[in-house]
């Protein structure tokens, strides 16, 4: 869906070949998303089944594609609409903090230090690219900040959980101390 | 590359007995010339008790402490004032600007305190003040600048001179984003330019501007980040 509708605006300024539009798809998005040129051709052919684009003209060899009318109005639709993200999928990192805290394998806090240090690494290098960015190149930075933003917010729930975990922890213990000392009485 | 600040081994206890608390153990930290090193931890990990030794603001109870390789405990309290005054910057989250001086004033108050003449002090303070970019607003008393600004004069004081340890305590504190980069930004500069750094913080976006990252836990330092593995194992992302 992202990619056709990225196709659409790219098309929508002027018309292009395959190879055009994933070179200009990859220089706006800093080629933070690398895109292949079947991929490119594969959207390409459902937009057109779609009447979204249409071939018009080209030099024989490769096809030039230009938007159509309907592919400019399903376009603004798109930057209109919010994103829909969904139902919540099942998050591989919350199923590993949820088992990590029954498990006798191993401390659920190294399994979170674990996340968290990662986490942090891969802001280093996000905030490293961003230092060394063009402060004009807009659509970099957006990308960078997009995955700044969210690789702080897992560091936010880590140290969220890891306070969860400290005070539930102390709260567990006091129920099975008074748990055995009713065995004890009985 | 030389040595800014070395601690070796050092804990800290406040009180005796059965009260004592070990605020700190046994921890060991090194900043080169150049390097940003950030402390992250929850609050009462220790976070602060580190850095206020390693200005020389708290003084540990065994292990060793050194910036430029002059040993602070070993320092007579008139010298390790001086040495605070003269190589080492502190930014706090409360600024600590005195309300009744001016931006320039505030920035060359440590400096005249530390005896130099009025003029010397003054054009230090100014070229501070450039350097985050407050070159116009000297003249301005505290109440008269925005809440980004005042950082960027509480940051040109903790620089002024020629101060090599730049100690932070979350100097980005309520700032917006983008003033808190800015900010950062300063921080960067200073140790890119040969300085070092410190900065204390909760928040992994600012800790990222580091070159390392240290984590405290319960007063012991528990992990540290390792040289990333270069952007293309980050940037792999569909």
């Amino acid at each position: 869906m992202s990619v056709q509708m990225s196709l659409l605006a790219i098309l929508a300024d002027a018309p292009g070949y395959g190879l055009q539009l994933r070179n200009e798809f990859e220089a706006r998005t800093g080629s933070i998303w690398s895109l292949n040129v079947g991929q490119v051709y594969t959207t390409l052919s459902r937009l057109e089944r779609d009447g979204l684009v249409e071939q018009r003209g080209g030099d024989g060899v490769e096809k030039l594609y230009s938007i159509t009318r309907a592919g400019r109005t399903r376009l603004r639709e798109w930057f209109a609409e919010p994103t829909q993200y969904g139902a919540p999928h099942r998050d591989e990192l919350v199923l590993k903090l949820v088992m990590a805290l029954e498990s006798s394998e191993v401390d659920a806090r190294d399994v979170l230090q674990a996340e968290r240090k990662a986490a942090v690494q891969a802001l280093q290098e996000y905030t490293r690219l961003k230092r060394t960015a063009d402060e004009s190149d807009i659509g970099w930075l957006y990308l960078l900040d997009s995955l700044i933003f969210q690789t702080e917010a897992r560091v936010r729930w880590l140290d969220a959980c890891e306070e969860r975990l400290k005070r539930g922890g102390a709260r567990r213990a006091k129920v099975l101390a008074e748990q055995d000392k009713e065995e004890v009485r009985r | 590359m030389s040595v800014i600040l070395e601690m070796v081994d050092v804990t800290r206890i406040h009180g005796e007995g059965h009260l004592a608390v070990q605020a700190l153990t046994n921890a060991a930290l090194r900043v080169d010339s150049g390097e940003l090193i950030a402390v992250m931890g929850p609050s009462g990990s220790g976070k602060t008790t580190l850095l206020s030794i390693a200005g020389g603001l708290d003084r540990q109870t065994t292990g060793s402490v050194q910036v430029e390789g002059q040993e602070l405990s070993a320092l007579s309290p008139a010298r390790l004032a001086r040495l605070r005054r003269r190589r080492i910057g502190y930014v706090f989250q409360q600024l600590n600007l005195i309300e009744g001086l001016t931006a320039a004033e505030n920035v060359s108050l440590p400096l005249e305190l530390d005896g130099m003449g009025l003029k010397e002090a003054r054009a230090h303070a100014q070229r501070a003040l450039e350097s985050v970019g407050l070159q116009d607003l000297g003249d301005r008393f505290p109440d008269d600048l925005s809440g980004g600004e005042q950082q960027r004069v509480a940051i040109a004081r903790g620089i002024v001179g020629e101060r090599v340890l730049l100690l932070a305590d979350e100097p980005t504190g309520a700032l917006d984003s983008i003033t808190g980069e800015a900010v950062l930004k300063l921080m960067r500069a200073h140790c890119d330019a040969g300085g070092g750094g410190v900065l204390v913080t909760h928040d992994a976006r600012w800790a990222a501007w580091a070159d390392r990252v240290i984590f405290l836990r319960d007063g012991k330092i528990v992990d540290e980040t390792e040289a990333p593995d270069g952007p293309e194992s980050l940037l792999n992302v569909r």
